[in-house]
């Protein structure tokens, strides 16, 4: 499947096994997107949430 | 499995319910309301969760609410607020005689100063609550120590609890057991690949393998007991005294174990989840 950077609009490939939450980084421009739905073999992507404070394991 | 971003950890943890073909349904916290009174949306959690929120904040207070309508958590939220608190997992670890670096806890640039003189500035100056070596920062003069704690007298008052440790004089790396229950099932070095005091995978850490040796195997279990026991990251420092645990992690990451040691983590995460539903 492809997707569409939406800051860049540069068009690069998703793995097959893709789940909605998954980050990306768009190939061109280095932006991470998360993946905030998957349907009828479309990808929908939105920007990623930024690192917070609290983030870890 | 309650997650607010799918990591390498979820995506495996995914792929392994599918191939021991384990009904796993992941939540993303973010779309997630629950209301707390009246335990009407225990149902949408099914029999057991599996927290995996990369939020500290988000996955503590959501654990709280699912024990809350008896919902059994991995790992419970007592687990979590003592791992997700150095001060508190600390005290856990002296507690259960685990061995442990010197710490002193203080609340004033003042005392701090203090702390640093009786450590000889020999001093790593962490923030209680915080992962992936954020604000981590070796103390190791008067004046940047003055400076550091000018700087954190401006942030949230949970910077302003000091956690003050000695730094161990260890070789360039760290040690990072997985517990699952009663079980030690891999280990590797991390290796700082800067030279620095961080040796987190999740900062550019080197994986190697770590042979399980039973010092190593005695003091993990020891460790991940003193905290409540459950789904552990122990991690460990080689002293000159033997052993010493520092830290540990209640939403392991398994990028690093799994690579390098082949050991199938999420295969056994999942397992020990499926044995505590059943209890």
């Amino acid at each position: 499947m492809k997707v569409s950077c939406p800051e860049c609009a540069a068009e690069f490939e998703v793995p097959d096994d893709v789940v909605v939450g998954e980050i990306l980084s768009c190939p061109d421009c280095g932006l991470d997107v998360e993946v905030s739905e998957i349907s009828c073999g479309k990808v929908v992507l939105k920007s990623a949430e930024v690192e917070g404070e609290d983030w870890g394991e | 499995m309650l997650f607010d971003q799918i990591r390498w950890e979820e995506k495996n943890l995914i792929a392994a319910a599918k191939r021991k073909q384990i009904d796993l349904i992941p939540i993303d916290a973010r779309k997630v309301h629950i209301d707390v009174t009246s335990g009407k949306d225990r149902k949408k959690f099914g029999d057991i969760v599996l927290q995996r929120c990369i939020s500290y904040f988000r996955g503590l207070h959501l654990t709280a609410a699912l024990e809350s309508m008896d919902i059994p958590v991995v790992n419970s939220y007592a687990v979590t607020a003592v791992c997700g608190n150095k001060l508190l997992t600390t005290l856990a670890l002296v507690e259960a005689d685990v061995p442990t670096p010197k710490t002193i806890l203080a609340f004033t640039p003042e005392t701090v100063l203090e702390a640093l003189e009786e450590l000889k500035y020999k001093a790593v100056l962490k923030p209680v609550t915080g992962s992936w070596g954020r604000l981590i920062v070796p103390l190791r003069d008067k004046e940047i120590a003055q400076a550091i704690l000018e700087d954190r007298e401006f942030m949230h008052p949970l910077y302003q609890v000091y956690y003050v440790q000695e730094i161990v004089k260890r070789p360039p790396r760290d040690i990072r057991a997985t517990v699952i229950g009663d079980e030690v099932v891999a280990a590797i070095y991390r290796i700082s690949t800067t030279g620095e005091l961080i040796t987190n995978i999740a900062r550019g850490g080197r994986a190697e393998a770590c042979k399980v040796t039973k010092e190593l195997e005695e003091i993990s279990l020891k460790a991940a007991e003193a905290v409540g026991g459950g789904v552990l990251g122990v991690d460990l420092m080689e002293s000159p005294k033997g052993l010493v645990v520092h830290e540990v992690n209640h939403t392991i990451e398994f990028f690093g174990t799994v690579t390098t040691t082949h050991v199938d983590i999420p295969g056994l995460i999942l397992e020990y989840c499926l044995k505590q539903a059943k209890k």
